[in-house]
């Protein structure tokens, strides 16, 4: 798919002065075992793209080491021969992220597939960064524990991948986000030297760099291993299903619940399009008139849940409802969010193709933003879903598209920057928890100013001088921006004055 | 506690125009806002002869309490950070300290300090979300935002909770607020310290609406906070006496105005590990907060005797009170060398604060 825009921005990432293959070949295999350095097409072809296959690249190495010792050999080579190396757990990013450089090293974590320790005294699970998220979770169920962050990818992706990516899910609200819910990571530098960061305690002396390498995307080291922490399952869970006839209606009562001093263990939206698509797919009951549903989950002990349901279904009532459906039991419960789960497939049985937008917003503005995607929608003439984490003020915008109709994917990039900004001109961000991998470097210049961009470079220089983690990835190059600026005018102002137009 | 609030006043390019001229001239700075709070880190390098002071930079910028968000200047008073939320039925769940009444926001989230609801509703950069900054080279930055979801970027906001100034100086810090309980009640248990931390780890295994928990002398107080039904089931399940103005408590807990941080001449240790971590062989006296992951101890042993039992459970030793030096628990060479390449990066010239975190 679309070779043409794959190319350049590979073109664009790789570093100059990168060794040689058969060099760096040489130097993997004379200290790794042979079978763990992939060096053919056809052993390289899974490693091209992430979960935005809009971007592909051939990696020039792939490496699947299986202990920590083996990554610090990799990154030791790797960094005495200047080449870079891009980190990948199971590939479900969303922005490109583990997308591979073409003169490049691709280090899978797929091996690290181990949960080594549970710790019941402390609640955490000290876990290597290929295990899947939802396999945490599992492996504790019958202590009646969980792993809090559940991003719908949660069968999939990796817990290094989050840690990377700060990930959240649908408890966020209550729960927070990766970034909460850490204690300590083992990471392994881009000179192959292993460093702790956290501890076992709640705190650590000295900076917290435990927040500053979640979300990090794999430019500030090699995450080897996670200690996360373990919640106690709630006693009781219900989720009410609350339909409204008009959008705006169903944005503010986001805001009331919230006002009303609830905060539910989830909260999403669903519109109209995603609602009829879903209710196709699974029929989970979703009502195919309404123009927008909330799924709004609280849980507790008995008691608590009773008495915030009550609450919530006098806020929704005030809100305008026009239905409203409370999980009886389990079997219930689950019905209601087998519609939201299976947003994303649904959409591959109504559309040959589609693209995930990831912004975020206040609550306040999700009306007039929604709106304003779906003027946005019609000026582009490209359809859109919304199925979103609304409690958080979290879009995520499907744009439905086909990348066999020429022109559809450029108008479908295109109308993927306009929502960016129209988040960022209501106070949001151009990104929630997606990242911005090579998806949104662009939108980062519009976000960010010169100075800002400076520091994160400076940050990045502390830690990775020669810039072979992850290149190209999450922060542009102000050369880039001036690029970009050039084609971007905002407002009649110029980004970037003070640097040259090429 | 006074109802006059602090006059609002924007003093951004005043700051910068001081961290630039300091930047050209290599000169360090000391920061100072309310003072409450700087016997926490290593006392600033005596060079810094030059004071930057930020607690004029006051005032709430904006608070929506429908977004759970506050956005206000570094030098706001917390007290008046409290007030406004509490009109609002909100507060800051992570409970600071004040230690004091002139303690502003930025000291607080500089030093990173979160009280009693620590290890159940987070610390104090959880609740960050976004900041301004002035660098070291006296550019006015801003990271993160007033949402409650953003990973544009590196987390340099949240950086800056608990680096002391160090990298940068707060002038505007937004944070999550949440509401404020709707009920809350304490329960008295009467055990010895190991019993203490068995009833702590079997307690957080189940999804109690815990709040508080701390032990000292012979008695476990277990705070409970949340929905009245859920409270008072808790209540009913775990047993214990009530104790009545237990607000009082935990706020002389928080602020350690209790008898026991207070006695004698003796060093005060804090002692962060693992909850569950057993009671460590350390001559003194203990008290145990945060479900067990904060130790507090008054001991004359000697420093480095502390810190290594701290450090076999994972955990680190920070003296509160005391002469001994350095205060806060010695990094490894490797995380030095790290955080001078780091402050490097924020602060080129080393003139932020220099000597707080010790490296
Ligand atoms: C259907 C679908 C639904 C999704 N839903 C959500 C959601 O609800 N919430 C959400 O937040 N995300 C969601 N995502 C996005 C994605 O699943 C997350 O970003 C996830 O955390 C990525 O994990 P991964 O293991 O697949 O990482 P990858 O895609 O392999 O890598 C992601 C990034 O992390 C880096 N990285 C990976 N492992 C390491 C490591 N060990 N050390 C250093 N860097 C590393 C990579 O270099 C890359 O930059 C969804 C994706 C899909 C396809």
């Amino acid at each position: 798919m679309s070779d043409v825009i794959s190319g350049e921005r590979a073109a664009a990432l790789d570093a100059d002065g990168a060794a040689s293959k058969a060099t760096l070949v040489a130097a993997l295999t004379a200290a790794l075992p042979h079978d763990i350095v992939l060096t053919d097409e056809e052993s390289l072809r899974p490693f091209e793209c992430d979960g935005l296959s809009a971007y592909r690249a051939l990696p020039m190495i792939a490496v699947l080491p299986a202990t920590v010792a083996q990554v610090q050999t990799v990154m030791r080579i790797c960094h005495a021969h200047d080449t870079p190396v891009v980190a990948r757990g199971a590939g479900t990013g969303l922005s490109g992220g583990a997308l591979p450089l073409e003169k490049g090293v691709l280090l899978s974590l797929a091996k690290f597939n181990r949960i080594v320790d549970i710790d019941t005294d402390n609640l955490r699970a000290t876990v290597q960064p290929g295990v899947r998220n939802l396999a945490i979770s599992e492996a504790v169920d019958h202590l009646g524990l969980y792993y809090a962050p559940d991003p719908s990818s949660q069968i999939a992706c990796s817990i290094g991948g989050n840690v990377a990516e700060n990930s959240g899910g649908v408890h966020c609200l209550k729960y927070g986000l990766t970034t909460h819910n850490i204690v300590r990571l083992e990471i392994v530098t881009v000179e192959g030297e292993r460093l702790t960061i956290g501890s076992d305690a709640l705190d650590t002396p000295g900076y917290d760099l435990l927040a500053l390498m979640t979300g990090s995307e794999g430019l500030l080291g090699v995450i080897v291993e996670i200690v996360v922490k373990l919640l106690p399952k709630p006693e009781l869970a219900r989720v009410a299903l609350i339909a409204f006839d008009d959008l705006r209606a169903a944005g503010n009562a986001v805001a009331d619940i919230i006002k009303a001093g609830i905060i539910p263990a989830g909260l999403e939206m669903l519109d109209s399009p995603a609602i009829v698509a879903t209710e196709a797919f699974v029929h989970a009951g979703y009502p195919t008139d309404a123009t927008a549903i909330l799924l709004c989950e609280v849980d507790g002990t008995t008691a608590e849940v009773d008495e915030d349901m009550a609450r919530v279904q006098a806020v929704a009532e005030a809100s305008g409802a026009t239905e409203i459906r409370v999980s009886r039991d389990d079997a219930e419960r689950a019905l209601f969010w087998a519609g939201r789960k299976a947003a994303f497939p649904a959409m591959g049985r109504i559309s040959p193709d589609y693209y995930c937008m990831d912004g975020t917003i206040p609550r306040a503005a999700l009306s007039d933003v929604l709106i304003g995607i779906a003027e946005l929608s019609e000026h582009y003439g490209q359809r859109v879903a919304n199925v979103f984490h609304a409690g958080d003020g979290n879009l995520h915008p499907l744009i439905l598209y086909d990348a066999n109709q020429p022109g559809e994917l450029e108008r479908t990039e295109a109308f993927g920057g306009a929502i960016c900004e129209l988040c960022l001109k209501h106070g949001g961000t151009i990104t929630g928890e997606h990242g911005v991998g090579v998806e949104k470097i662009d939108q980062m210049c519009v976000q960010f100013p010169t100075a800002e961009l400076q520091q994160f470079h400076a940050v990045k220089a502390a830690f990775d001088e020669k810039t072979l983690l992850n290149p190209g990835k999450a922060v542009p190059t102000l050369h880039r921006c001036a690029e970009f600026g050039a084609m971007h005018v905002h407002n009649g102002a110029l980004p970037f004055p003070e640097l040259e137009r090429l | 506690m006074s109802t006059t609030r602090q006059p609002s006043e924007d003093r951004t390019e005043a700051i910068a125009a001081q961290v630039e001229d300091a930047y050209q001239r290599a000169a360090p700075l000391r920061i100072v806002a309310g003072q409450s709070k700087s016997f926490l880190g290593e006392p600033v390098a005596e060079a810094a002869t030059e004071t930057l002071a930020v607690h004029a930079h006051s005032g709430v910028v904006s608070y929506d309490p429908g977004e759970l968000i506050i956005t206000a200047r570094a030098g706001t008073p917390l007290r008046d950070i409290e007030a406004v939320l509490a009109e609002n039925h909100q507060r800051l769940a992570f409970e600071p300290p004040h230690y004091g009444p002139t303690a502003t926001l930025g000291g607080t989230i500089a030093t990173g300090v979160s009280g009693p609801a620590r290890p159940y509703a987070g610390a104090a950069r959880d609740f960050v979300l976004g900041c301004r900054i002035v660098n070291g080279r006296g550019q006015v930055l801003r990271f993160g935002g007033e949402v409650m979801k953003n990973v544009a970027g590196y987390d340099l906001s949240r950086l800056m909770a608990g680096a002391h100034g160090t990298l940068g100086v707060l002038l505007e810090i937004s944070l999550k607020v949440l509401p404020s309980p709707r009920a809350q009640l304490t329960q008295v248990f009467e055990h010895e310290a190991p019993e203490a931390l068995a009833a702590f780890s079997a307690w957080a295994a189940r999804p109690w609406p815990i709040s508080g928990a701390y032990w000292e002398a012979g008695r476990t107080h277990l705070r409970l906070s949340g929905a009245q039904a859920s409270v008072d089931a808790a209540r009913d399940a775990l047993g214990g006496e009530p104790l009545d103005e237990d607000q009082s408590f935990w706020s002389g807990l928080r602020e350690h105005e209790r008898d026991f941080f207070k006695r004698g001449d003796m060093p005060l240790w804090r002692i962060s590990c693992a909850p569950a971590s057993p009671m460590a062989k350390l001559s003194g006296t203990w008290s145990l907060d945060w479900g067990g992951a904060q130790r507090w101890l008054v001991s004359d042993a000697p420093a480095e005797t502390v810190r290594e039992a701290a450090a076999t459970h994972g955990g680190h030793a920070t003296l509160y009170r005391g002469h001994d030096k350095p205060r806060q628990h010695p990094l490894s060479a490797a995380h030095v060398a790290v955080h001078r390449r780091l402050k490097a990066a924020m602060d080129p010239a080393g003139i932020l604060n220099p000597g707080r975190i010790g490296v």
